[in-house]
């Protein structure tokens, strides 16, 4: 019964379809299966693996934000002119992302709590207006010069290798911050009692309620912490790419809900799971990088990522169709319904 | 009876708004907002967002949505850009050149038919969540119009097609009269028959009128095949008025269909929503927009205002549906 259950499980196709894709992307091009590939390929996707993991939050509720791109947007870009204008250190930069998210979050919140409108339409509202009100302050300026100790941050290693043509690759920081964010959020679900709420409003809203759940503060929680999420991942984009530009982004969120739908979360809420989308995260890397290292043109790769995306949630949607059928089957042999 | 006086009572509030509208946008900027180059102008913006708008509302009326409207009328508009660019060359006689134009709106028209086909069987038969299915095929069309084009723009077309989009018959646009046909013609059809009634049904009730003898999956399957033709008309009209078609076009126009049907009174929970008041809705949005233009707004500005409106314009179906429903249930 274990073992069944376990191989029924999402988790499991995903990573046998990583396996098989590794295997034939290292038959064309070797370099893909070493540790320095790897770790590159960990290190670029901590950006999109750590906004994922607020999505994945989100979706489990029952609801979706649209707007994390142009709140993660707005925190990178607060967090660049007050270091640049004022100094500071670290942790300020790191208050800064983080505390622009959950005020920002918690205005999706908010709205989507007390007006019951749809979470899609007030988040693709937010979105336009929190990037149309940076914009229009910031007039599109990017942001160049970032002082050293930022840059020494980024390039931090927690342990680091020379590879054979002398240049270090190693498990960066930004690869740490991605894991203690999946292994918190697998915690706050699976422990914490908001986390259980999450999916309690996620399964239904009504049952929730009536059990205790209130649901405007786990709705609250919810648009904080993807908020809070966005900043922090706003600052690995920083790190990553060396710079702030305004317009690098917004555009992105729904590449990053598909890696979330990828892994097995789903869109009406209550399923889904930190392993899952952290694989998702990384099926959409794994094809990202074997498509380079395999020469095919960059122009095909968001086409074969939304093949990929449209195949994932096709037979998402079979196999529940199919578990619906089975539940209808087992009501007819206890004589609950005559189908 | 009571339903109808509710019907031309929403009509009538758009229609009011849309006359401050006009007149603020009027009194901000008496010389330029009712002058002639900007009435035109507006005259010929209004087609492209209106078809796309109603592309989307009769999605939303079934309770669904169409992300991919866009991503759809780019691949469509691609394919018929280049099939014209291969047919036509110099010295074309007119009846090669009539020939050659008449094939790339087909193909046009006809790829959005088997895009909207394919989001129909998606979402209807396979079940998926509209949100979900179409955002996939939006996704998936983004990346295809990337990869055929390579980022870059295919243009200039023949004047034959350039007059789809450009031309003016008997003083005003063709591009406008095209509009109203198609909104007349989708009016008819969601008001005068069966079909267009599941389609409100299936918005108000999905499991009630399945339980009534309605075919949903079918009903679906053919209300995203008629929202992909419209914006495949779209599409036809963008092509040929921008007199070229690249894969980052219209990008705006997503959230923009979007709020011109929220505006218009379309419920974005499905069952409710008018070709009159989407037409309305986009009128007013196009005196926004014409008169933003004029006062010198940015486009960033003009994009929070965006959703500014659409939030409030959630907001004021929310407190109205509140407001209709409480007697009903006493």
């Amino acid at each position: 019964m274990r073992i069944a259950s376990i191989l029924k499980r999402h988790e499991l196709y995903l990573i046998v379809i990583i396996a098989l894709l590794s295997v034939l992307i290292t038959s064309i091009n070797h370099h893909f299966a070493t540790l320095e590939n790897l770790l590159d390929m960990l290190k670029l996707s901590s950006f999109t693996g750590v906004l994922a993991v607020g999505v994945l939050v989100v979706l489990l509720s029952g609801g979706i934000d649209l707007s994390f791109t142009a709140i993660a947007t707005v925190a990178m870009y607060l967090m660049g002119s007050y270091i640049l204008t004022f100094g500071g250190n670290l942790l300020v930069a790191i208050l800064i992302v983080a505390v622009t998210g959950i005020v920002l979050g918690a205005i999706n919140g908010v709205i989507v709590h007390k007006l019951e409108i749809p979470a899609i339409i007030v988040t693709l509202g937010t979105l336009s207006i929190f990037y149309g009100a940076l914009m229009v302050i910031a007039q599109g300026r990017d942001i160049y010069n970032l002082p050293q100790w930022f840059r020494d941050f980024a390039k931090l290693n927690l342990v680091s290798w020379r590879n054979v043509g002398g240049s270090t690759y190693g498990i960066s920081i930004f690869l740490v911050i991605w894991a203690v964010v999946l292994a918190v959020t697998w915690a706050l679900l699976r422990y914490a009692s908001v986390g259980r709420g999450v999916f309690a409003i996620g399964g239904s809203p009504l049952a929730a309620s009536r059990a205790g759940y209130r649901i405007g503060r786990i709705q609250l929680f919810v648009y904080c912490y993807i908020g809070m999420l966005s900043g922090i991942a706003s600052m690995i984009h920083v790190g990553l790419v060396d710079q702030i530009a305004p317009h690098s982004i917004v555009g992105k969120e729904l590449v990053v809900i598909a890696a979330v739908v990828l892994g097995g979360a789903s869109l009406s809420g209550g399923k889904g799971s930190v392993l899952g989308t952290f694989l998702g995260v990384f099926l959409f890397a794994v094809i990202g990088n074997g498509l380079t290292l395999t020469r095919v043109t960059s122009y095909w790769q968001d086409a074969v990522t939304g093949i990929v995306l449209l195949l994932s949630i096709l037979i998402a949607a079979f196999r529940e169709r199919r578990r619906e059928k089975s539940l209808v089957r087992v009501n007819v042999e206890e004589g609950k319904a005559k189908a | 009876m009571r339903l109808l006086a509710g019907r031309y009572r929403t009509l009538l509030t758009l229609g009011a708004i849309l006359v401050v509208v006009a007149v603020l946008m009027w009194v901000l900027s008496p010389d330029r907002f009712l002058s002639g180059p900007n009435l035109q102008s507006m005259a010929y913006q209004i087609p492209i967002l209106g078809l796309f708008s109603l592309a989307m509302a009769v999605a939303m009326i079934t309770g669904g949505i169409n992300l991919s409207i866009i991503s759809s009328a780019i691949v469509s508009g691609v394919a018929g850009a280049l099939l014209l660019k291969s047919l036509v060359h110099a010295g074309m006689g007119a009846f090669q050149m009539t020939a050659a134009v008449t094939a790339a709106i087909l193909v046009i028209l006809g790829i959005s038919v088997i895009i909207g086909a394919l989001n129909g069987l998606i979402i209807g038969y396979a079940k998926v969540p509209a949100v979900l299915g179409s955002l996939a095929t939006m996704t998936m069309l983004q990346g295809l119009a990337i990869g055929i084009t390579k980022g870059g723009a295919v243009s200039g077309f023949p004047e034959a097609f350039q007059f789809i989009g450009l031309g003016v018959v008997g003083g005003v646009p063709l591009a406008f009269v095209l509009f109203l046909l198609f909104a007349v013609l989708l009016s008819l059809l969601l008001n005068r028959t069966p079909w267009g009634f599941s389609i409100y049904m299936i918005g108000s009730n999905e499991r009630a009128t399945l339980y009534s003898g309605i075919n949903n999956r079918a009903i679906l399957l053919r209300t995203y095949v008629l929202s992909g033709l419209l914006s495949g008309v779209a599409a036809t009209i963008m092509t040929s008025q921008f007199d070229s078609i690249k894969a980052s076009y219209g990008s705006a126009y997503l959230l923009q269909s979007i709020l011109v049907a929220l505006l218009g009174g379309v419920s974005a929970s499905g069952g409710q929503g008018t070709v009159s008041g989407v037409v309305i809705g986009i009128l007013i949005l196009q005196c926004f927009s014409s008169g933003f233009n004029i006062l010198g707004f940015s486009t960033f500005l003009t994009t929070a205002i965006w959703g500014l409106m659409l939030i409030l314009a959630m907001v004021v179906s929310f407190v109205r549906e509140r407001s209709v429903q409480t007697p009903s249930i006493v």
